[in-house]
């Protein structure tokens, strides 16, 4: 590893030094090609195995390309009533979904008011919010168990939508975000006698599209990817989300991988597209969140 | 999510205190509003957070101070007694307990290093212009937008000690066939390739976005200077990281001690709970037993143990940095 670390910096200006040939070797895009190659590999070992027949994945000859493609895994898996991929697909769009709208709505209003407006207590309140970004989630699994149970949210779609919302970082990154906004646009809308809650709506939400548009994304992604909770909060087969769901393939199926790899493959796909056309939020809100400041 | 943020959160929390002193002062029309509005805006939010953040934090060091079968209408009041039969031992849960810990140790010391190296490595390879350069950096991205449930039926499927495509192409070069998901070393193997291969690319990520914070002329200087590449490596590239590095250090550690989804699913804690980790311990006993009181126990101690690795690493940016600008 360390000669892959240390190998790149050497070529930032090679020209300058040696005209020569090694130049012309582009080392680096070979070394990460291949890597590139390699890490594409088991993603795409899942995708030509979700096409072989059940028979093909336990014959002693394995092959990279399915000798004869078939839909078998995904038909065996989408009409099944144990394990209702479809069901499952749909409880995670809706969860996820509707976590995302009630983090933008609520985390949005909080940190415009954070960010703002002043008001007794609002210290304290910042300090707390923050401060919980340090209590690592295991020390609140047990009790939101309770509360969920008490509310009387247990295997429903409530539980996996609504206490997730509660986390601190929708509010910490927006009010970043707000704090960077100049604030000569509301103090003019002020003067105008516009209303805090116009101000809000027709300033401060359409000049932040770009960070509420990754915020959107990356909740959507950490809940339609998020196992430890549903996989106790939920139990009936049909009121599972897609994560927990697949947790149940591998008793279902054993070593079936042909089906198995066809339910991987479904909950992979959307978020593998809506990765790959909003990469540049996702990537920069990864950046963004981990380093501003 | 959470653990995208707590280095960040230590600049704000000063920002706090001078937005909250100047303010007022700057711009007092747009700070002032009534404490009815106030309300409006943070009401719907603050009720959320008081529910399942800010109560459960209580109300689980409650619960871990009484006998707390939650199918059973009694729960006695214990007082530290579920913390005393952990740190004393001797019974079968405290001793599953530090199995666990110590199986989660293992994974987090196996597993940070070469989570550190590889995405720092991959990181600056990516960091110059190239044709196909966001392809590539999306590529080692991807896996980590797939969910820990996938990650574990694939690597599940390729590991597999019968039917997997490692084992089919190890057979094919005429080695052994090797039992990953069920022996000794191997489970760790099992375990650390995959987490690898899954959030390498999200450090990576924070890697990149420090690479290009570290100016150019300091790279033009160490050159004129005739220093070569290890050498701006190590003299320009590392010390401008410095901030970077120890924030992807303390979210990786954290990370790797939450180990849940891969031994779940990809080892199942074998062989003999070898490989079970302390949250799946957790949930196991909580959850599944619904020993809540001293699952609830379990969670105070990793709690501690995780805050005081946050602290530890945490202190290292804060006595650093002044040094640096010193220099």
């Amino acid at each position: 590893m360390s000669t892959a670390t240390t190998a790149p910096p050497a070529r930032t200006k090679p020209a300058l030094q040696e005209p020569g040939s090694r130049s012309r070797i582009p080392w680096r895009m070979i070394f990460l090609g291949l890597l590139a190659l390699l890490f594409l590999t088991p993603l795409l070992w899942m995708a030509s195995t979700s096409l072989k027949s059940t028979a093909e994945v336990s014959q002693a000859d394995l092959s990279m390309l399915p000798q004869d493609p078939t839909t078998e895994g995904y038909e065996k898996i989408l009409g099944a009533p144990q394990t209702p991929v479809e069901q499952w697909f749909l409880n995670s769009m809706i969860a996820a979904t509707g976590q995302t709208i009630l983090v933008l709505v609520v985390a949005t209003m909080a940190a415009y008011a954070l960010a703002r407006l002043s008001f007794p207590g609002k210290r304290i309140i910042t300090a707390l919010v923050l401060a919980t970004l340090f209590v690592p989630p295991i020390s609140l699994l047990i009790p939101n168990y309770v509360i969920v149970s008490e509310l009387g949210w247990l295997d429903s779609l409530a539980a996996v939508i609504v206490p997730g919302a509660a986390g601190a970082f929708g509010v910490f990154f927006l009010r970043q975000f707000f704090l960077s906004l100049p604030v000569e646009l509301e103090e003019a809308a002020l003067l105008d006698g516009a209303s805090r809650w116009k101000i809000f709506m027709t300033i401060i939400v359409p000049l932040s599209r770009p960070a509420l548009a990754t915020l959107a994304l990356l909740t959507f992604l950490a809940n339609w990817n998020d196992f430890l909770w549903p996989l106790y909060v939920l139990f009936s087969p049909e009121r599972l989300t897609i994560q927990p769901g697949l947790s149940t393939l591998q008793s279902a199926y054993t070593t079936d991988y042909a089906t198995i790899m066809a339910g991987g493959a479904i909950a992979s796909i959307p978020v593998l597209i809506l990765f790959l056309i909003s990469q540049r939020f996702v990537i920069e809100g990864i950046a963004r969140g981990g380093l501003k400041g | 999510m959470a653990t995208i943020t707590p280095v960040s959160a230590t600049a704000p929390a000063q920002e706090v205190r001078r937005g909250g002193g100047r303010a007022p002062n700057a711009d007092p029309a747009v700070m002032r509003a009534g404490l009815g509005t106030a309300l409006l805006f943070i009401g719907p939010y603050l009720v959320l957070f008081c529910t399942f953040v800010l109560a459960p934090i209580v109300y689980g060091l409650w619960i871990s101070l009484h006998q707390w079968d939650f199918l059973l209408p009694g729960k006695p009041f214990v007082g530290l007694q579920n913390y005393v039969d952990l740190l004393t031992g001797g019974s079968t849960t405290s001793e599953t307990f530090w199995n666990s810990m110590r199986a989660t140790a293992v994974f987090t010391v196996l597993s940070v290093p070469l989570l550190m190296v590889l995405p720092l490595a991959l990181a600056v390879a990516l960091n110059k212009k190239f044709p196909g350069r966001n392809a590539v950096r999306a590529v080692f991205f991807a896996p980590f937008v797939l969910g820990v449930a996938v990650i574990g039926l694939l690597w599940r499927y390729l590991l597999d000690p019968n039917v997997g495509v490692i084992n089919y192409y190890l057979d094919l070069l005429g080695f052994e066939r090797i039992p990953f998901t069920t022996a000794t070393p191997w489970v760790w193997l099992a375990l650390v390739v995959p987490t690898l291969w899954w959030t390498a690319g999200y450090n990576m990520v924070i890697f990149l976005a420090g690479l290009q914070d570290i100016s150019a002329e300091l790279y033009e200087a160490a050159e004129l200077d005739g220093a070569n590449s290890w050498q701006r490596f190590r003299h320009v590239t590392l010390p401008g990281l410095r901030p970077v590095t120890i924030f992807v250090l303390t979210i990786t550690i954290l990370a790797s001690a939450n180990v849940f989804g891969q031994p779940y699913l990809i080892t199942q804690g074998q062989p003999g709970g070898e490989t079970r980790s302390v949250i799946m311990q957790i949930g196991e006993e909580g959850l599944r037993r619904f020993n809540m009181g001293s699952a609830s126990a379990m969670s105070t101690v990793l709690t501690l143990a995780l805050l005081i690795v946050s602290a530890i690493c945490l202190s290292f940016l804060r006595e650093r940095t002044p040094k640096e600008q010193k220099r």
